[in-house]
């Protein structure tokens, strides 16, 4: 059944998206530019178009804290961040993952202080690609719905079970409106069913959780962990081809690829930038230039096999990303690499471009640049700031 | 509450049932007995939420788990919203006559939990916050905390030639949770188990946040014979130096007065950690405890439970 | 019964697929006792005893049980022998007696 159309921004995407889910628990703490998001919510709850309880938290450390407490009891919870309250989270990630508590949070990406700055990159998020969550990067309004949605179905999966942290760029993103399509709600309900799990503390079964686990037992936690975040894999292509069925929209796992099969000259990025490369890709296709585009959409679990893939052809392959591990290079740049050099797939270039940070601007022109750039001889820098 | 008497809690009508049992806290424990005692009163139905420090330490140890009852361990700052949190998903889950109840240290509570605690009262949240205070941080090795009273020496209050211990005094936990307008808060001791049980009883019915604070002593941090936990609990309220009160309806009440205090100078010297004060000490900490106590005489009404 | 008891049958995990879903395990799941860190012991005189319970009430290990009708029972599994029980007993029926160790 076909749903109604909507014009929204990216954040309200989102909340649509966390009211089609329905939700048990939300509780956050407003900062630019996810305060739109928890503002929606805020209406649908006040409005009783989504029944939930809103809590208003006062950090962004107890708005995680609160809903890995509501998962510990059973309930689907959802929270939104961005940025330096991303980072008041931290020590939180590292505890819902590794207590397996499928939280969903959408997190703005915004550049980290200082200097102080509220507009997109994505160090936010990639600083804390080690904590154990599921990372998706979302491109369009649509996309922050969808993946809203099928992340529920994915981090509650028995075999993943592990939170789910969606990024949209901040206001490129987050505050760009477009034409959404809003799915129906029985239609949400049939795909997504309650969360079920036996990670909880029961009345009639009483269990401890959270627990101490010393240097014997410690490890296998850890090795479950992993296991679990690998099996998503698995389950994202399966949420994707069952959400697509059902709702008619296709989405093309853990990675996108654009005239990757013949193409010599290859840009890798992730998020919206991919919005301002794929015209200029189709562009220089028309004039002839083999050139193709490596959209990542998932960095955990990364899409390792699928990447050496989309790759192997290429003769030059730039990533770019508005991120960098400082006095090295981008950490998508570095994940890349390892997965082209453990399979013995190096293309005869690859260069790191650094841009956006702290929002500064990535044109078409400089897109066009960089394609220019890697058909260049010279192996420069190794991070190359556009 | 006011003046009005509430029913005590007899020894005989206290549940059988052990909710904290095989635990691995130290001999003498101050905190485990508070903790005990707690989940006896609110019983099977209860979800507890308790932060890094001594009672997760001792109580979780894979695959060792000492609480009978549901209970989680919450992040050092997180005891407050992951009780509302948890609070929050059993209401919306529809999960009736249960406890949310939180058990953080002195530091879990007034320093690195604070602010989540405040949060968590200005929603007035059905939770219950007990903080057991052993006045340091002793899971860690007796570092001091916002709660370390004046002069008290700890790992990192040393007592040496230019300072004697601590030099802040113990934050008024009980009147700054007050002063949020918080639906229930009280303070109690370990000393004085039937006070306790009572404040225990009455937050178990309070539809919103209730706080108690029970002093709660520790042998190893404070330096005196495991045995005497109660009777060390029971003279700091006998000498003036802890108080039992409660507030609600925007009131204060203090629910015992010593006829006359017992001596300062034995409850501080009895202990190592304060070994190394001398006479014009004592005398410094028993003013500033009469101050207190005619403050508290004049300000709030008394009501002997 | 009114408090867990030993696991003595518990078997590590030893793959991991044996490991629990996340961090949750069974509440009350004991497979350690505590008696080793007692250098005392707590012996209750049952002439002197009134059976007043406050050992029991005040016990940081809840180790002293009523579940006996010849009197109060101690659990020496997990007694620490801290001596809160003969300090606080009125009746001065429990006495602590030296483990010999």
């Amino acid at each position: 059944m076909l749903g109604q159309k909507a014009f929204l921004s990216g954040n309200e995407a989102v909340a649509a998206g966390v009211r089609l889910a329905r939700p048990h628990v939300i509780a956050a703490y407003p900062i630019t530019p996810q305060t739109t998001v928890i503002e929606r919510l805020a209406e649908m709850v006040e409005d009783e178009s989504l029944k939930a309880e809103y809590l208003h938290v006062e950090s962004e450390h107890s708005a995680l804290s609160a809903c890995i407490g509501a998962s510990a009891v059973g309930a689907r919870t959802f929270t939104a961040t961005s940025s330096q309250g991303l980072l008041y989270m931290a020590e939180c990630l590292h505890y819902a993952s590794g207590g397996r508590f499928p939280v969903v949070m959408m997190n703005a990406n915004r550049s980290l202080a200082l200097p102080w700055n509220i507009y997109g990159d994505q160090r936010d998020s990639l600083s804390l690609l080690d904590c154990g969550w599921i990372q998706v990067y979302a491109e369009d309004a649509q996309e922050s719905l969808d993946l809203i949605i099928q992340g529920y179905a994915v981090a509650e999966h028995s075999d993943v079970l592990t939170p789910m942290m969606i990024n949209l760029d901040g206001f490129v993103i987050t505050h760009t409106y477009e034409l959404v399509s809003l799915p129906a709600q029985q239609d949400v309900d049939a795909f997504l069913p309650p969360f079920r799990t036996v990670n909880k503390m029961d009345l009639d079964h009483p269990m401890s959780l959270a627990f101490t686990a010393g240097p014997a037992y410690n490890q296998a936690f850890k090795q479950l962990q992993h296991q679990a975040v690998l099996a998503a894999s698995k389950v994202i292509l399966e949420t994707e081809e069952r959400f697509g069925q059902l709702f008619g929209r296709y989405y093309p796992g853990l990675l996108e690829t654009l005239f990757c099969d013949d193409a010599e000259t290859i840009l890798v990025t992730l998020g919206s930038v991919a919005g301002t490369v794929r015209p200029v890709v189709e562009r220089l296709r028309s004039l002839g230039e083999r050139v193709g585009l490596v959209r990542i959409r998932y960095m955990r679990p990364f899409p390792e096999a699928e990447i050496r893939k989309a790759l192997s052809g290429a003769k030059a392959v730039g990533v770019l990303e508005k991120d960098i591990s400082f006095g090295y290079e981008g950490t998508v740049f570095t994940n890349v690499n390892s997965a082209l050099m453990r399979a013995k797939v190096m293309p005869p270039r690859l260069l790191n471009f650094v841009g956006g940070l702290g929002g500064k601007d990535i044109s078409a022109i400089d897109i066009e640049r960089l394609f220019l750039r890697l058909k260049s001889p010279d192996d420069g820098e190794t991070v190359e700031f556009i | 509450m006011g003046n009005r008497k509430e029913k005590r809690i007899s020894i005989r009508e206290l549940s059988d049932r052990e909710f904290f049992y095989g635990h691995k806290a130290c001999p003498g424990c101050g905190g485990s007995l508070a903790l005990r005692l707690a989940l006896k009163v609110l019983g099977e139905r209860s979800y507890a939420v308790v932060p890094a420090g001594c009672m997760s330490a001792v109580g979780f140890i894979f695959p060792q788990m000492a609480f009978t009852c549901n209970a989680i361990i919450s992040t050092f700052p997180g005891t407050a919203s992951m009780l509302s949190g948890v609070a929050a998903g059993a209401r919306a889950l529809g999960i009736k006559d249960f406890h949310a109840v939180g058990f953080a240290g002195d530091g879990g509570t007034a320093d690195i939990g604070f602010q989540a605690l405040s949060g968590a009262i200005d929603r007035h949240d059905k939770i219950i916050y007990i903080c057991y205070d052993n006045e340091a941080y002793m899971n860690t090795g007796v570092q001091k905390s916002g709660l370390t009273p004046l002069r008290a020496r700890t790992t990192t209050s040393p007592a040496g030639k230019r300072l004697k211990g601590a030099v802040t005094h113990k934050k008024p936990m009980f009147e700054i949770v007050a002063a949020h307008g918080i639906d229930y808060a009280a303070t109690a001791s370990v000393g004085y188990p039937l006070d306790y049980l009572r404040k225990l009883d009455y937050a178990s019915k309070v539809d919103g946040t209730s706080y108690i604070h029970v002093f709660a002593p520790c042998p190893v941090g404070w330096g005196y014979d495991t045995s005497d936990t109660v009777s060390v609990a029971k003279n700091a309220v006998d000498c003036g130096l802890w108080y039992l009160a409660e507030f609600s309806d925007d009131k204060f009440t203090l629910n015992h007065k010593p006829a006359a205090f017992s001596s300062v100078g034995d409850y501080l010297l009895g202990q190592s950690r304060f070994h190394h004060l001398g006479e014009e000490d004592v005398k410094d900490i028993v003013a500033q405890r009469d101050a207190r106590w005619s403050r508290i005489l004049r300000e709030w009404s008394f009501c002997d439970q | 019964m009114n408090y867990p008891v030993r696991q003595k049958s518990f078997k590590p995990p030893k793959d991991l697929a044996e490991y629990p879903v996340g961090t949750a395990f069974p509440a009350g799941h004991l497979v350690e006792t505590n008696a080793s860190w007692r250098s005392l012991r707590p012996v209750i005189d049952a002439g002197k005893c009134t059976s007043c319970r406050i050992c029991w009430l005040l016990c940081p290990d809840g180790v002293i049980h009523n579940t006996k009708p010849e009197g109060l029972d101690i659990d020496y599994d997990y007694c620490k022998g801290c001596g809160i029980c003969a300090k606080e007993c009125r009746q001065k029926a429990i006495r602590m007696e030296n483990e010999g160790i």
